[in-house]
């Protein structure tokens, strides 16, 4: 238990550290970094709670996909440095604002939280014995729950819908836009594209 | 105390020692790959590669080691030094790391977790951080491009591999690689394994895979006629050297994971050889996939950077999706 209790604490610790180091460094990549870090502690504690599928998914979804897309988007916004942190100040009266709101509602959920009221619980209890992780949270996701999955699945679909609208750029209009049409590029002929010609000396093609 | 020192120090001084032994045979092991590596090359192009150091130049990558070791460390001026130096790390670890989880024979496997091949995606997805940092740390323009390029790249095609994924453990209805490869064992030999029923899937893995590695013709991120040499432009003695373990390692990483998933691990071809150990058929199979991707280096021409793209969404997304349907509904109906 002993061990248990001090990963905890070594994953918690680095995790708010890095969190706080998010916040404060200077240097918006280095942030993202940060960000990386604490991902990763929360995956880790995940898997001090026996839920490892949860711990990798977080780690493929997040850090393999989503930081990478922050750490693409922060590098090539060539920020300066030094205007960010004065222009701290006058955002620390919202902040404060924001961050008070979400403690007193974090507050208000931890004490009236009560165990044996939450009804998730009795999906872990079933059957847990020979099940893996994995297969448990498919049994909750796919049967019980299969209308708010195959919700979100619609949603997300919408906003991809939606992104991949906002980047099509067909401007009818202009039709001197040079596209790329691969199969007539492949299907060139050499016979048509390549011509043999006799130049006499002097007088040009 | 007692129990502190059964429970959790000893196990953890084994399964150090353990860890120690599979990193030195695997970089022994890359050593010699790496040499094979430039002499099927040189065969191709009818030469002769490295043949001074050694006989018939086996021990030049060694010799490359030390000279890398000795040379100076040299970090620009203006480049962030901290994230600079981490980046090689980066890269070496996660690629190391992730060998723990595959499975050399029957219950040869440092560590047999439930959901190994999560596993290795999630670490072979944080490969890409390696070059991100070392081409933004750099402070300069070939680095830079090389690293943009090559995250959009290994993010593109982490998509299909993740389908191709899919639609073995689709087949398996496991996520633990040593179940896999017993999902594939059967009377019939190699006509059991998983290529044959997804040939499309295995060719879409080799190719995602060479994409996914940087290795040629998609080895964009550090197109030397382009690039000079992608991210790694600023890097010099140890830290190059990690750069190129890195990724020798993650190279033969994705052979293993090949042979996992498509050519029965290690089981034998026929089943009348099952004498053999399969730790050899392993290592054979790994050396065999290893081959395909020398071959490839040596023979085919660079992509320009708009048909890798183009192959990965427009080519290889669509067919996977197709193909994890078909399977998935072969499985429920069939």
């Amino acid at each position: 238990m002993i061990v248990v209790s001090t990963l905890f604490y070594l994953f918690s610790f680095i995790m708010i550290a890095s969190a706080f180091m998010v916040v404060l460094s200077r240097n918006p990549v280095h942030s993202v970094l940060f960000l990386i870090l604490c991902f990763f502690n929360s995956a880790g504690i995940f898997l001090l709670l026996g839920a490892e599928f949860l711990a990798f998914i977080l780690v493929i979804v997040y850090v393999g996909a989503v930081a990478v897309l922050f750490l693409f988007v922060v590098m090539m916004l060539d920020v300066e440095f030094k205007s960010i942190t004065s222009t701290v100040i006058s955002y620390l009266p919202i902040g404060m604002t924001i961050g008070f709101i979400l403690l007193a509602e974090l507050m208000l959920v931890l004490f009236t939280w009560n165990r044996d009221s939450v009804k998730m619980m009795s999906y872990t209890t079933e059957n847990n014995e020979q099940m893996s992780n994995t297969e448990m949270l498919g049994m909750v996701l796919y049967t019980d729950n299969i209308l708010f999955f195959q919700l979100a699945g619609l949603i997300l679909l919408a906003s991809m819908i939606g992104a991949i609208v906002l980047t099509v750029n067909h401007r009818p209009h202009r039709p001197s836009a040079k596209r790329q049409n691969i199969s007539v590029q492949v299907d060139r002929d050499p016979k048509e594209s390549i011509e043999n010609i006799k130049v006499k000396p002097g007088s040009g093609i | 105390m007692d129990n502190l020192l059964i429970n959790y120090l000893i196990p953890l001084l084994i399964i150090a020692l353990k860890s120690v032994f599979l990193i030195t045979a695997l970089l022994i092991t890359i050593a010699f790959l790496l040499l094979a590596d430039r002499k099927i090359w040189a065969a191709v192009q009818m030469r002769r590669g490295p043949n001074v150091v050694g006989p018939f130049g086996l021990l030049q990558s060694f010799a490359d080691l030390l000279k890398f070791v000795l040379k100076e460390v040299i970090i620009p001026y203006n480049a962030d030094k901290v994230v600079f130096l981490l980046a090689p790390f980066v890269t070496t670890v996660f690629a190391i790391s992730a060998w723990a989880v595959i499975p050399f024979d029957a219950g040869l496997v440092l560590a047999d977790i439930n959901i190994g091949i999560l596993y290795i995606l999630a670490i072979s997805s944080l490969g890409v951080y390696g070059i991100i940092m070392g081409g933004w740390a750099s402070n300069s323009k070939y680095p830079f491009l090389g690293a943009l390029r090559s995250a959009a790249q290994m993010v593109s095609y982490e998509v299909s591999i993740g389908f191709v994924i899919i639609t073995v453990i689709l087949l398996s209805g496991s996520l633990n690689l040593s179940d896999i490869v017993y999902a594939q064992a059967g009377n019939y030999g190699f006509l059991n394994w998983y290529f044959i029923p997804l040939f499309p899937m295995f060719v879409v893995f080799f190719i995602s895979a060479l994409a996914e590695t940087n290795r040629p013709p998609f080895d964009l991120p550090e197109a030397e006629s382009e690039l000079v040499a992608g991210f790694m432009v600023e890097y010099s003695s140890t830290p190059y050297l990690m750069f190129m373990l890195g990724e020798y390692v993650s190279i033969v990483l994705m052979c293993a994971f090949g042979t996992i998933l498509f050519l029965g691990g290690w089981l034998p071809i026929f089943t009348f050889l099952d004498f053999i150990p399969g730790f050899v058929w392993f290592v054979l199979k790994v050396c065999f996939m290893f081959f395909l991707f020398a071959m490839v280096k040596a023979i085919v021409p660079r992509y320009r950077y708009d048909q890798l793209m183009r192959l990965g969404w427009k080519v290889f997304l669509p067919l996977s999706l197709l193909m994890v349907a078909l399977t998935a509904t072969y499985v429920v109906f069939i």
